[in-house]
């Protein structure tokens, strides 16, 4: 199982707890990454609206670099896999669209074929990991601890691009937390929206959103709630404390990002997986399960 | 076929609150849909219960509903395929909308929003030409295949936490009349579809894209109507700003600096700074500011090219 890993700018920026957690785990589960260090911003769907056709440069530079060294494409980050998934689809499916863009990259010596697949890293613990080898691997279990699945939009929004989950029913982050152990909270939030694109502008209407499924996650029963996605991460646990005051209560919810999830199931320690980096303290989490056993 | 089939009642007339109705119902093949399902309960069943219907065939839009937690035409969803998947099939009306009794939901509001928009050709002076031209791109993108439902409307994350945004089903109807080359409003429109309510509130779910059932796109035409405003000139909103700040960062260092974003975004307003200093420091404290100055990724050379390129070709 080799890879090329595209980190994404969060987990080399504020989240870089990802990173680490991420690199950490895929080593315990004997994925290989190879990461692409020259790889640019998926765009994060931002670029996009500025200039559609730019997008999709940036993003087919990216995938010829894996096509170069013959790797699908590991994501860890929620965004990045919706963006860089629908930009693929695009270049496979429009020749009209990839000429276009290879002409963008020729004075570079760059074009991609089409042949690339990009991978979020909760897809590759299900399918090319497999359920069965993580569920041997634990050395923790999550026994006690009720976590609430965050999947974030770009993981299942526009579900044409993506493929694994029914995006209005989606399975697995359920079927990951249940494997480790531990045990899911069901709740209507799990598919929404965090509201983190808004949050520079709009702040009040990002609170909103991200405090309305951090309550209802708590309103069930959530000691924690766990995210493929860094952005939903920065909205539900940088953002978290002023979503309370917004809503005049104290959330006090921890937000695993997923590899750190798994990484705690894995017997990694919490200056592993840089659990002192969250805003909101994860020690009410920590609380309720038991030490590694070796 | 035997199926299960709860419904939501609900006459604020006589109910204190919604509840759901379960009803056994004998499916007769298996291409029935849903819609069919609420007929036969209608008539075998529960002579009360009310819905809206028309055409049967996807193209009126009377007839969306949440079904098994998802908007969707009843008319166009098959009861043997939400059994296969859920079970069970469960019918809700659309949601942020009020119910005036059962599925049947009050529309003024949508209206409201679409009327908005003016939803009209205002034709620049002169023309000659009435008729479209031929080579219109992308034929509007698919907006004007738009039925009207409201399916989109109820799915919205926006709207579920600010009722006034103009929502995805009005915003697409006005991308139809920004993208028209005969429209003589153009700038008109863009100035006040970003205004309060208007095309920077969208939070790009996604939601609208998936449960649209004629493959409308709103969110897709709200994308195109934000890249009009760029163009023309309309670059002093923060989410314009947000647009603008995001690219220049990417072009300059090849990622995202989350140092700078936010800070670039609200400079030079003194309050609008002195409002993210205190969650600056504590995230400086958690060690989550990355460093102001990045070193650009290795072929940054490349990236700026591109964006160059594309500005030149402007």
């Amino acid at each position: 199982m080799k890879y090329a890993f595209y980190t994404g700018c969060a987990a080399k920026g504020a989240c870089p707890e990802l990173y680490q957690s991420a690199v950490k785990v895929a080593k315990l589960l004997g994925i290989e990454l190879d990461e692409m260090t020259s790889a640019a911003c998926c765009g994060a769907g931002v670029v996009r609206e500025g200039d559609a056709d730019l997008s999709l440069a940036i993003n087919a530079r990216t995938f010829a670099q894996a096509e170069a060294k013959g790797l699908p494409v590991l994501t860890i980050c929620g965004t990045c896999q919706g963006v860089l998934a629908n930009a693929n689809k695009t270049l496979k499916e429009d020749p009209a669209a990839r000429d276009r863009v290879n002409a963008m990259l020729a004075p570079d010596g760059i074009a991609y074929r089409g042949t690339v697949d990009v991978k979020h890293f909760l897809w590759v613990l299900i399918q090319d990991v497999g359920l069965s080898k993580l569920r041997q691997a634990v050395k923790r279990s999550l026994a006690g601890l009720r976590v609430a699945p965050f999947y974030g939009c770009y993981i299942l929004r526009p579900s044409k691009d993506l493929g694994l989950d029914d995006p209005n029913n989606p399975t697995s982050l359920e079927e990951l937390i249940t494997a480790l152990g531990g045990e899911r909270i069901d709740y209507s939030g799990r598919i929404k929206c965090c509201g983190f694109p808004l949050v520079l502008e709009n702040e009040p209407m990002a609170l909103a959103m991200g405090g309305n499924a951090t309550a209802e996650a708590k309103g069930e029963g959530a000691d924690c709630m766990v995210t493929p996605c860094p952005l939903c991460h920065m909205s539900l646990d940088i953002y978290q404390e002023r979503a309370g005051r917004q809503r005049g209560e104290r959330l006090d919810m921890p937000v695993f990002h997923l590899p750190q999830l798994v990484g705690l199931a894995l017997g990694l320690s919490e200056q592993d997986l840089g659990l002192s980096r969250h805003m909101v303290p994860v020690t009410k989490a920590m609380g309720k399960i038991a030490s590694p056993t070796s | 076929m035997r199926a299960t089939v709860q419904v939501q009642k609900f006459n604020p007339e006589t109910d204190a609150a919604p509840r759901l109705r379960e009803y056994q119902l004998d499916v007769a093949w298996r291409g029935n849909t849903v819609l069919d399902a609420l007929f036969q309960i209608k008539h075998e069943l529960d002579g009360s219960l009310t819905f809206r219907a028309s055409c049967r065939s996807a193209i009126c839009g009377s007839c969306p509903m949440v079904i098994n937690g998802r908007e969707r035409l009843a008319c166009q969803t098959l009861v043997a395929d939400e059994i296969d998947r859920c079970g069970r099939i469960e019918v809700r009306p659309l949601r942020q909308m009020r119910v005036i009794k059962d599925l049947a939901v009050e529309l003024d509001p949508f209206w409201g929003k679409v009327r908005a928009i003016t939803p009209y050709l205002t034709p620049k002076p002169n023309r000659d030409a009435v008729a479209l031209p031929q080579d219109v791109e992308g034929g509007f993108h698919n907006v004007d295949a738009c039925i009207m439902c409201g399916a989109c409307v109820s799915a919205c994350s926006s709207l579920e936490v600010s009722p006034g945004f103009l929502g995805p089903a009005a915003l697409a109807k006005a991308y139809r009349f920004v993208a028209d080359p005969r429209e003589g409003r153009t700038r008109d429109r863009l100035e006040s579809l970003g205004g309060e309510h208007g095309i920077w509130d969208c939070v790009r779910c996604n939601f609208c894209v998936e449960v649209c059932p004629k493959d409308v796109k709103p969110m897709e035409a709200i994308i195109r109507l934000r890249r009009e405003a760029l163009r023309e000139g309309l670059t002093d909103h923060p989410g314009a700003r947000h647009i603008t700040t995001f690219m220049a960062i990417v072009r300059r260092e090849g990622r995202l600096n989350e140092a700078r974003m936010p800070v670039a975004m609200v400079w030079p307003n003194l309050r609008r700074m002195l409002a993210i200093v205190p969650l600056g420091i504590r995230m400086f404290l958690k060690g989550k500011v990355p460093a102001w100055f990045h070193r650009p990724i290795p072929g940054i050379r490349e990236i700026r090219r591109l964006f160059d390129a594309r500005e030149t070709s402007k």
